[in-house]
């Protein structure tokens, strides 16, 4: 279990997260959404400890993340930040088994392949897998970082607006693979999104920020609604039902 | 054509390059001459080596492939050191006369003026490539001036003293100092051959390898001391060769594409190699110039550094 625990980080006098306590339930999806600048990829990265908080700490397995073994906690928690560039040419491929460092230390076992070969295949990748990275579009390139991601085999996996970048298909597909991967394999996924209607539809859990502060933490059904909405976002988002998924009808040009 | 097969070339290149020096023109003087080829020959390889490693892993922790440790003036620490040395304590002092304790506290600078340098400039934000280049040659000038100012108030004979220690060149390499640092170019290539995969995942960033499990700041720290002490090395045997790092590391980055550090440093070893036991099989043998090799390598950098930074700049815009 991931508990965070009254964290607050400020850049300057600004705080930027203030006093954040949630609990992320093991087995669930929780989308973390809210505003640009609400803190969303601060908050994941000290979770993640790509940075340090200034107050308040983080638990994993009731252990204070500071504490655990970097090449254990690698094993047990992923993260894929927003905005990815590498320095170096690598192709597609590689990049997946760079995921299997924790577990190979750079000489990949037959099940190390095959957790990339998995990884590849989930994210529709194997016929450019031999490609380099700056061969290919965007979306493509966000799809082999996802697999990055998903080869680590983490228990909790962390990921900053992967969607950015990736069209309606894969979109939904990469949804889809996160709740089977959640689903089946028994994982925790931990993701930001910026439409609310892929939290609405694909997560259990929503978490909103704003300003830095934890405006709503709930399942998903009490945070989609008109009221709870506009406290977020400032403004009003009708919400209609379809198929029993809450959709958020915000680009109406009517209102 | 496979990267195995073209380090086995490069490798073969530098052997014939390496017997060349030997045996060249060698005729009647061989017991004379051929203990003293292969001093040299030897000095030439450890120097090849300390650099080209010394800057392939510097540049992966600064993340880039222009600015070396050379270049962000590191190599001129040495002479400060031993200025300041010479001023202070003077040539018949214990700093002096003991080679291991001079060595010693010429790494422990190095390895400080490092570390402030990286935390600074490197650590915290990302500063565009020309503000760390104009930083580093502004502390390059900087101690410049200030070892010659030093140099200036030095008694004169302590100043010719002073004068060949500093200014080690191919032809009058610091032999003294030759099995020290094949024992450090050991203990740097032990710790290399265990860091070379945490190497490699610190190619994608910060971010990417923390995630994978590397203790980055840490590894971070213990690579500018190994970098620091390998330039030391080079340094306190031939003198400084500013660009010599960047050329050897970019042909092997152009030449050899892959991510693999174990590649990357021993193609880079190899073309030092070939560089600097090539290149002074030429200069003295060959066009019997009167010119050393460090004045011509540092011309030929000069001009591809200018090169890969109108390169980088045509990118970036
Ligand atoms: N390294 C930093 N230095 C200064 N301010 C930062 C830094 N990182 C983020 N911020 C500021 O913190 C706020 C929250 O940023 P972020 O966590 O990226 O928000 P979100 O991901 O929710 O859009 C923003 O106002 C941003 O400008
Ligand atoms: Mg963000």
């Amino acid at each position: 279990m991931i508990e965070i625990k009254g964290l607050t980080k400020r850049f300057g006098k600004k705080p930027v997260v203030e006093d954040v306590t949630v609990t992320i339930e093991p087995g669930t999806i929780t989308s973390f959404i809210g505003p640009n600048g609400a803190g969303k990829s601060t908050l994941l990265s000290m979770v993640s400890r790509l940075l340090e908080a200034d107050t308040g700490e983080v638990l994993l397995d009731q252990n204070n993340v500071k504490k655990w073994k970097s090449s254990d906690f690698a094993k047990r928690v992923s993260i894929l930040k927003q905005a990815n560039y590498l320095n170096v040419r690598l192709t597609v491929r590689e990049l997946v088994s760079f995921g299997r460092y924790p577990y190979s230390k750079g000489r990949l076992s037959a099940e190390d392949e095959k957790f990339v070969d998995q990884a590849i295949d989930y994210m529709n990748l194997a016929d450019m897998e031999n490609k380099y990275l700056d061969e290919l579009s965007g979306g493509q390139k966000q799809r082999a970082f996802i697999a990055m991601v998903i080869a680590q085999d983490t228990d909790y996996i962390l990921l900053d607006e992967p969607l950015n970048n990736l069209d309606m298909k894969h979109s939904v597909q990469i949804m889809k693979i996160l709740r089977k991967l959640v689903d089946e394999l028994g994982k925790t996924v931990v993701i930001v999104l910026h439409d609310i209607n892929f939290a609405s539809v694909y997560s259990d859990r929503i978490v909103a920020l704003k300003n830095g502060r934890l405006m709503k933490n709930g399942p998903t059904r009490e945070i989609i609604n008109s009221d709870v909405l506009r406290e977020i976002y400032d403004m009003d988002i009708p919400i209609q039902e379809q198929n029993g998924c809450r959709i958020c009808v915000y680009f109406n040009s009517h209102i | 054509m496979r990267n195995s097969t073209k380090l086995m070339i490069l490798a073969a290149i530098a052997i014939v390059f390496i017997l060349l020096y030997g045996f060249y023109d060698i005729k009647g003087g061989f017991d004379y001459a051929f203990p003293k080829r292969m001093l040299r020959v030897t000095a030439m390889i450890i120097t090849g080596i300390a650099i080209a490693y010394s800057t392939v892993v510097f540049q992966t922790i600064t993340h880039n492939r222009i600015l070396t440790p050379s270049v962000m003036g590191l190599d001129s620490m040495y002479q400060v050191v031993q200025t300041l040395i010479y001023f202070f304590a003077g040539s018949m002092s214990v700093w002096v006369l003991n080679k291991y304790l001079n060595f010693g506290a010429a790494i422990f600078a190095m390895v400080v003026f490092a570390l402030i340098l990286y935390r600074f400039l490197f650590r915290a934000d990302k500063h565009p490539i020309y503000f760390l280049l104009l930083i580093g040659m502004i502390i390059g000038t900087l101690l410049g001036s200030f070892v010659t100012f030093l140099q200036v108030l030095i008694d004169p004979v302590e100043y010719l003293s002073l004068q060949s220690r500093l200014f080690a060149t191919f032809t009058n390499v610091k032999t003294e100092l030759l099995f020290i640092s094949i024992g450090i170019l050991a203990l740097a290539f032990l710790y290399g051959y265990l860091i070379m995969g945490q190497l490699d995942v610190m190619s994608l960033g910060r971010e990417n390898a923390i995630n994978l499990g590397i203790n980055y700041d840490g590894m971070v720290m213990r690579i500018l001391i190994l970098s620091s002490v390998l330039i030391a090395t080079s340094t306190a045997l031939v003198g400084p060769i500013t660009f010599f790092g960047l050329i050897v590391a970019n042909l092997s980055y152009q030449f050899l594409v892959t991510f693999k550090h174990s590649t990357h440093i021993l193609g880079a070893s190899l073309i030092s190699i070939i560089a600097l036991v090539g290149g002074n099989f030429l200069v003295e043998h060959i066009f019997e110039l009167r010119t050393t090799l460090s004045v011509i390598i540092n011309f030929i950098g000069g001009i591809y550094f200018i090169y890969l930074l109108l390169k980088e700049s045509r990118a970036a815009g």
